[in-house]
């Protein structure tokens, strides 16, 4: 994973709550078995008029151009706001691997389902929570005839917006570093292998029943 | 030391280490794998030149992709083809158990993980599926994972994990006839929305809950997910001991005995201590119908379809024009005036042979009214299927004007075959009615095996108990 480097990008507000992953890539999409390429059928049916299948080249399609990624201001956006409960229903990773390749680096909302929260982090994609009312206003100052334009600071867990104002923000330390060192953790993880044996060799005595699969 | 809830139990018996941030290193007795969301993390086992850490913990079975009919044609969709021959494929590479297409114990995750004993009280499970809260049901921490984390397991045997709040609730009193599992949890989502449980563990207790079987706790626990919560539990009781008993990977004599000592004391201890309890009268719950694209979208069979214009909150007004606009329905229809095109009954919610049970007591000697196109029964796994067909359930199905189909996931999600035109409307017994959730413009309303059951012979939704 490549470290998250700070940035500064242009929102694009995605006004609805409860965005299940359904709608961010659809099922049919899910039978690739590559990491990559997701980017072109992200919110597949929302932002095109006709039916997707995999494989399809998107460039001709016709587009939705009532979709907010559709609108000639957000084109290029890095940062998505949404609303409560972004990410909900399926754990599929699809979700944050085509949030990541059509370029979005970062997601604003007030609430995020569990799974998808955590499938951020391993991909390189950094979800914030702010309050509901700084949410609030970012959708109204981005919706105005310029797109808003957030700098995004990691290290200083800081949001600057263009008109300067400041938005700090809360993260995990772990996934802070996660994201800043674009850490492995399988093989962080297997630097404990020995607590990790030392903890079965005890469970086989103690449950030896969950071993004897 | 004081008291602990289940919950507490669970975890403190799986940390191996706790990091600088408070983070731990959580052990995974179990993993469930199927083909759709592990072939990314085989193939990064592959690039880093790992094996599995232990490759008799997991269990594998395609099922999401897998046709529901003509199996000896194979699957048809080339995409979906690659997708399962490519989890046979590394199952055989890395040394894993599968129950292939043609295997009779095939059927969805989480069906065939309980029914093969592979799911135990006191285990913690997981699966690159959200619905991987089913298991909780027995008193296991199961949860729902991503690729990334799949591949962590298969690696390490571990996940990096921070504790959840804990959410207890209870149904209190017993639930009438006719009001099944499905609207207890539908009731529930209907009560704290589908967010109501994020960053929560969710404890079902109460009366009704005790009262419901191994397979209602399953429809229970499985939809505990739709309420945004990290998993969902019930403690064990004599009911899950005996559910067990005698099941393949299940440990047997005096070892099942030995652990069924230990699963007796997964229970929440008296004055255990929850970040939050919300309490339900299960004698006011009545049978449940959604209405709109989330399943907290959902009123009692006897309602109407709401109006947006008596929603004091902008952004929820919205969500119900939304909404209302996506299924074809307009503000204040009575329920019972929906008309489905198709019937669906099956999903890891409702598949068990207590359903299908259920839904063929409601068919007999009753014929699929002429305006459903399709009804369909699709049983959760090859196990229930043959059980099902012992007990002569598909001869009823199949007599009232229904299809008996192969077992999988089906029109839950569309990924096969099985799925809504644009447009159509289904009564299905599955999770999610999301949009497009089952084929890109269809319509769904959630219900039980019995009222779906009930709105195929009616031909429009029905309560049950009138019926």
């Amino acid at each position: 994973m490549e470290p998250f480097e700070n940035f500064t990008g242009v929102v694009a507000p995605l006004d609805r709550a409860n965005v299940d992953t359904d709608a961010i890539i659809p099922k049919q999409f899910l039978k690739s078995i590559k990491r990559t390429g997701f980017g072109p059928y992200l919110f597949d049916e929302l932002r095109y008029l006709d039916p997707g299948e995999p494989g399809m080249d998107c460039r001709s399609r016709p587009l939705n151009p009532d979709f907010v990624l559709n609108d000639p201001r957000y084109q290029g956006a890095q940062i998505l706001l949404a609303r409560e409960n972004f990410g909900c229903g399926s754990s599929r990773e699809h979700a944050p691997w085509a949030l990541a390749d059509f370029g979005f680096r970062v997601i604003l909302a007030p609430s995020f389902a569990d799974i998808f929260h955590n499938n951020c982090f391993k991909n390189g994609l950094l979800p914030i929570v702010l309050a509901p009312e700084t949410v609030e206003g970012l959708f109204a100052r981005s919706r105005g005839p310029q797109a808003l334009r957030i700098d995004v600071d990691l290290p200083g867990q800081l949001l600057t917006l263009d008109d300067g104002t400041r938005i700090p923000f809360e993260i995990d330390a772990g996934n802070k570093a996660r994201l800043l060192e674009g850490l492995d953790d399988i093989g962080l993880t297997l630097q404990h292998a020995d607590a990790i044996r030392a903890y079965e060799a005890r469970r086989q005595i103690e449950a030896p029943w969950l071993f004897a699969v | 030391m004081g008291s602990k809830t289940l919950y507490d139990k669970l975890w403190d018996e799986h940390v191996v280490r706790v990091d600088d941030n408070g983070a731990v290193l959580l052990y995974i007795d179990r993993q469930l794998v199927h083909e759709v969301t592990s072939p990314q993390a085989f193939e990064g086992l592959r690039l880093a030149g790992r094996r599995p850490w232990r490759a008799a913990a997991n269990l594998a079975v395609p099922d999401h992709n897998v046709p529901t009919r003509d199996l000896a044609a194979g699957i048809t969709d080339p995409i979906s083809r690659i997708q399962v021959e490519t989890l046979d494929h590394n199952c055989a590479d890395f040394g894993i158990r599968e129950f292939p297409m043609a295997d009779p114990r095939q059927g969805i995750v989480h069906v065939i993980g309980p029914e093969q004993g592979f799911t135990l009280p006191g285990a913690t499970l997981v699966c690159g599926d959200s619905h991987t809260s089913t298991h909780g049901a027995f008193g296991a921490l199961a949860f729902g994972i991503g690729t990334s984390e799949v591949e962590h397991v298969l690696a390490t045997q571990c996940l990096i994990q921070r504790k959840s709040k804990t959410l207890l609730i209870s149904v209190d009193g017993q639930a009438g006839p006719g009001v099944t599992a499905k609207d207890i949890v539908l009731a529930i989502i209907g009560e704290i929305g589908t967010a109501g449980g994020t960053g929560s563990v969710i404890e079902f207790g109460g009366e009704a809950i005790r009262a419901l079987s191994m397979e209602g706790r399953m429809t229970v626990c499985n939809m505990a997910i739709e309420a945004g919560a990290r998993a969902g539990l019930i403690g064990v009781d004599e009911k899950t001991i005996e559910y067990l008993r005698g099941r393949p990977y299940a440990p047997s004599g005096e070892l099942f005995e030995r652990a069924a000592a230990h699963w007796r004391t997964l229970v929440s201890d008296p004055g255990a201590d929850f970040d939050r309890v919300v309490r339900l009268d299960a004698s006011a719950i009545q049978p449940q119908v959604t209405w709109g694209t989330s399943p907290e979208m959902v009123v009692p069979v006897g309602g109407r379809v709401p109006d947006p214009r008596a929603e004091a909150d902008p952004v929820r007004a919205e969500g119900i024009r939304r909404a209302l606009g996506y299924m074809g329905l307009e503000p204040g229809t009575a329920i019972r005036d929906i008309r489905p095109d198709k019937v669906f009954i099956g999903s890891c919610t409702n598949s068990r042979i207590e359903d299908l049970r259920a839904a063929a007591e409601v068919v007999q000697g009753r014929k699929v009214a002429d305006g459903i196109r399709l009804a369909l029964v699709v049983p959760g796994s090859g196990l229930v299927k043959a059980q099902a067909e012992a007990e002569g359930l598909d001869r009823i199905f199949t007599d009232a004007g229904f299809e008996w189909r192969e077992p999988g996931c089906s029109m839950c999600l569309a990924m096969n075959a099985d799925r809504l035109e644009p447009g159509e409307r289904c009564a299905s017994t599955s999770n999610r009615n999301f949009e497009g959730r089952q084929g890109q413009g269809g319509r769904t309303h959630l219900v039980s095996p019995a009222m779906a059951a009930a709105a195929a012979v009616a031909g429009h939704f029905v309560d049950v108990r009138e019926l």
